[in-house]
């Protein structure tokens, strides 16, 4: 029986999907958890698994185009079937996603095919990635296989289910064994294949145990990459702040009067960022995807991390070290309010080559942040607060009252090291203890 | 979301009907039904009663008269309740009598589903025939296609050359639930669940037993431990069990029916009884649909089919439009297995999307022998999880610690888990005593949805009950039980 295959919500706020790659052909063969194509969607590229067994009799869309939710992209069905109909009923502007899902009362909910997020950077997968995520983001596994998942370090979600409206059952996991047994062990670098083994939580009464979001999930996993696989130093430094206060007041005073946009401090901690890597240009690299060679950034794009409300996203202020601070400033508060609403294009959110994170405004006085590779390092900010200073004055210590903030840098050390890193921290308090030079 | 498109019943006309299912039996009229409730067009040929054997002749008139007997029992048994029963009677003729009206009841109940499905019933016998043009259904005299044909037609006792039953004398469970007359002696070949249910009524109500088993224990699908204690059971409340016997021959004589076999220590035996019943075995109800014109594959007396239940041809492939379930395809012979066999089929060749389909997991198969005490297991036994080389735990917990068994009086018998260490799933569970047929449920469900001994260790079971044994025995396996 022919069936229409169409596209399937890939992440929580998508609406539409660029098909950017077949991954099977006309005439291939379709196992259930075999992915058909990856697609492009709002956050990440993501595979397209199908549920269903057949073959692909037809595809409908071709490479690049962009597909709305739920329109069709293929036909699947049983080799040699007539799809005539379907074809016809396609092109005659037909509901084709709401065909109904067999006839009368079928029992079980139509299975969702959802796949789980692929990172963006492109990590060795272990096992073919195809977690069965019903459409709420929720992967629905039976206890056994959530626990021989858990004992052989198998990441759940990148496992197809095959039970009862797609549920993971002790089969799949099996199957998902056997099958990363078979493959050849790759000659990964030797960090891919340090899986968090960390034993499960105990749960006690009251504790609840929820699904994490896509993005989290994402995040967390590179996250545990980054922290296992980049060897993380940490500088700390401390900005004298008042000369900087006060230019900004001076900044806004103009801005105001003249319509422009209103200059935060972290713009301008951004903007001495960017200007310390123009300065200090070998800090301005990433390691290569080979591990052996690094690449050397002419651009300098500075990702700032936006808090949400389930996450972190961290869009990227292109050749931030050109632009003027009013341009950085209009520049973040769109991209961080586009953010939180989860609008930004892929190419928003990566790319950049040093990351700003900042945690001031919380009151947090200084933080160790965690590198976001292949980016070779990232500036934590505290909070401007007064601080009793010791200053000597003619020949004499006396304590005065200044504003200071505590800068953070951690360092990847494959390519920054302490003293270029002390370099580069040194170039950022320096653009900020003469504001003047973010102007020049 | 990939849409499924329905498939459409009248589009692809293969003659009247979307399916016919030879057979009214718990595997075809349950099948019937979820085709119809697909929005197929369904008829069903059932050339006897519908319900089949389940209804008319099996699962349910046998549990009428083990009724009987238990009732029987519990009230010759009641003086210690205060429960006198002076002048206690028991009336053969009226308890065979019950048991037909219940079996009566059962088959125009399934009439009236038929109706209510649009479901059509055609009362003859079918042959299958194949052309060119297809699978085709004889009919009298009339052919008739289907785009799907489902055989379901069941099993029918199997003879061994010694042992030929006459219908009167020797019986299959035909007779032997509907004689007219209470034998005062049975001797029963064949101690598999109809040959351990016989065996318990007819000594419930009087009858002499005995109870001869070729393989070394009774109810052989069984764990060897439950067999045993169920073996000492039946024999304490009077059956004559005999394991490891070979059943040789039987005479008629003008004392009765002399029935000789060698015991198992070898020794030729041999006993005097007014009846004989073959209980060694069934085999496919296959005689009549011609599956030998058709090319049908049949293997040890049961039809050859694939995953989805397609019937295969003499050469191992599988013949389009043509499905079987149930008994005539083999394996456990069980009402249930037959209707959820039915119910997958169905739903696979409907088009049902895959993981919405029911497909029929045979580890979780519960099976039940309704004696007393009663016995309910499911999945792998000991020695079968020991076999495949799992890292087995057992856990047992038995009746008589239970309150709930105390006070009914119903102390025989145990749980008994099997279990895998590693990851705590539970492989197996065998009960015997109490409510065992219902009991086994619980763990079912708990195996069907790969709970492990975690999650049943954090439900809590109502007290008291015979429910908590069941958790008491995952509670010994783990070294935990509170009662022991």
């Amino acid at each position: 029986m022919a069936t229409l295959i169409v596209m399937p919500r890939l992440s929580p706020t998508m609406e539409e999907g660029v098909l950017a790659k077949w991954t099977k052909k006309e005439g291939d063969k379709i196992a259930p958890g075999d992915i058909i194509a990856e697609v492009e969607t709002d956050k990440a590229n993501m595979d397209f698994p199908l549920e269903d067994e057949g073959v692909l009799l037809k595809l409908l869309v071709k490479s690049g185009d962009t597909v709305k939710l739920g329109a069709p992209v293929a036909i699947l069905g049983d080799k040699g079937e007539d799809v005539s109909a379907l074809l016809k009923e396609i092109s005659g502007g037909a509901p084709a996603a709401k065909a109904a899902p067999a006839p009368a009362a079928a029992p079980a909910p139509a299975p969702a095919a959802a796949p789980a997020v692929v990172p963006a950077a492109a990590t060795p997968a272990p096992v073919p990635a195809a977690a069965p995520v019903v459409s709420d983001g929720r992967i629905t596994a039976s206890p056994l296989a959530r626990r021989l998942a858990g004992d052989s370090g198998l990441d759940i979600r990148a496992i197809a289910g095959s039970g009862p409206g797609g549920r993971i059952i002790k089969r799949d996991i099996e199957r998902a064994l056997s099958q990363k047994n078979a493959t050849p062990a790759a000659p990964a670098p030797s960090h891919a294949a340090a899986a968090p083994a960390s034993a499960p939580a105990a749960m006690f009464p009251g504790d609840e145990q929820v699904p994490m979001s896509m993005m989290r999930r994402t995040a967390g996993k590179r996250l545990v990459e980054a922290k296992q696989t980049v060897p993380h130093f940490y500088l700390t430094s401390e900005a004298p702040m008042d000369a900087l206060w006060q230019f900004r007041e001076q900044l806004n005073r103009a801005a105001v009067a003249s319509g422009g946009e209103k200059v935060s401090v972290n713009d301008l901690i951004l903007k001495a960022l960017a200007r310390a890597l123009r300065v200090v240009p070998q800090a301005n690299r990433s390691v290569a995807a080979d591990g052996v060679s690094d690449i050397k950034h002419e651009r300098v794009d500075i990702s700032v991390a936006v808090a949400l409300d389930d996450g972190l996203i961290t869009p990227v202020v292109r050749n931030a070290d050109q632009k003027s601070v009013g341009a950085i400033a209009k520049e973040v508060k769109d991209l961080a309010a586009r953010g939180r609403d989860k609008r930004l294009r892929p190419e928003e959110y990566t790319g950049g080559t040093f990351s700003l994170t900042n945690l001031g405004m919380f009151g947090i006085r200084e933080f160790y942040a965690i590198i976001n590779p292949p980016e070779s390092g990232i500036l934590a900010v505290g909070a401007v607060e007064k601080r009793p200073v010791v200053v000597e004055i003619d020949g004499k210590d006396e304590v005065r009252i200044e504003r200071r903030l505590t800068l953070t840098l951690s360092c990847d050390h494959r390519v920054i090291d302490g003293a270029l890193g002390a370099k580069l921290l040194a170039e950022v308090v320096r653009g900020l203890r003469e504001p003047m030079l973010l102007v020049l | 979301m990939a849409a499924h498109v329905a498939p459409s019943a009248s589009t692809t006309p293969a003659g009247e009907f979307d399916l016919i299912v030879v057979g009214g039996g718990p595997g075809g009229y349950v099948a019937a039904i979820r085709a119809a409730q697909l929005g197929l067009k369904v008829a069903c040929v059932e050339r006897e009663h519908l319900g089949g054997i389940c209804a008319n002749w099996g699962c349910i008139p046998t549990k009428a008269l083990l009724h009987t007997a238990e009732t029987f029992l519990a009230l010759k048994k009641g003086a210690h309740l205060g429960i006198h029963c002076d002048g206690l009677r028991f009336n053969y003729g009226e308890a065979i009598a019950h048991s037909r009206r219940i079996a009566d009841g059962q088959q125009r109940g399934v009439g009236l589903l038929f109706k209510k499905n649009k479901i059509e019933h055609i009362k003859q016998s079918a042959v299958v025939k194949r052309s060119a043009a297809g699978v085709s259904l004889q009919l009298g005299d009339r052919e008739v296609r289907a785009k799907h044909i489902l055989l379901a037609t069941g099993a029918k006792p199997k003879n061994i050359p010694t042992l030929t039953p006459d219908g009167k004398d020797i019986l299959t469970y035909f007779e032997a639930m509907n004689l007219p007359a209470q034998p005062a002696s049975l001797c029963i070949v064949g101690a598999g669940a109809i040959g351990v249910e016989f065996a318990y009524f007819y000594n419930a109500i009087g009858t002499k037993v005995i109870l001869l088993e070729a393989l070394p224990q009774i109810l052989p699908v069984e764990d060897k431990e439950i067999a045993q204690q169920l073996q000492r059971s039946l024999t304490s409340q009077g059956i004559a069990i005999q394991t490891g016997a070979k059943f040789q021959s039987v005479e008629k004589t003008a004392a009765g029916l002399k029935v000789r076999f060698t015991d198992a220590s070898g020794q030729a035996r041999e006993e005097v009884v007014e009846k004989v019943l073959s209980a060694v075995g069934v085999r496919g109800n296959i005689d009549s649909l011609g599956v030998e014109a058709a090319g049908i594959k049949v293997e040890r007396g049961f039809i050859s089919v694939d995953e989805w239940y397609q019937v295969r041809d003499n050469d191992g492939r599988t013949i389009p439009g043509l499905y079987a379930i149930g008994d005539v395809i083999g394996g456990a012979l069980l009402a249930h297995k037959a209707s959820a066999e039915g119910i997958a089929c169905i739903e696979k060749l409907a088009g049902l999307p895959q993981t919405a389909i029911r497909r029929v997991d045979y580890s979780t198969m519960p099976g039940a022998t309704f004696c007393r005490p009663e016995v309910g297991s499911m999945g792998l036994t000991e020695d079968k999880a020991r076999e495949k080389g799992l890292d087995v735990q057992i856990g047992k917990f038995p009746f008589k610690v239970s309150g709930k068994a105390q006070a009914t009086g119903e102390t025989e018998g145990m749980c008994k888990v099997v279990l895998d260490r590693r990851t705590g799933e539970i492989l197996g569970a065998h009960i015997l005593g109490g409510t065992a047929s219902d009991m086994i449920a619980t763990l079912t469900l708990a195996r069907s949805a790969e709970l492990t001994v975690t999650e049943v260790l954090h439900t809590v079971f109502a007290h008291p009950t015979y429910a908590e044994i069941m958790k008491g025995s995952i509670e010994a396996a783990l070294g935990e039980a509170i009662d022991l």
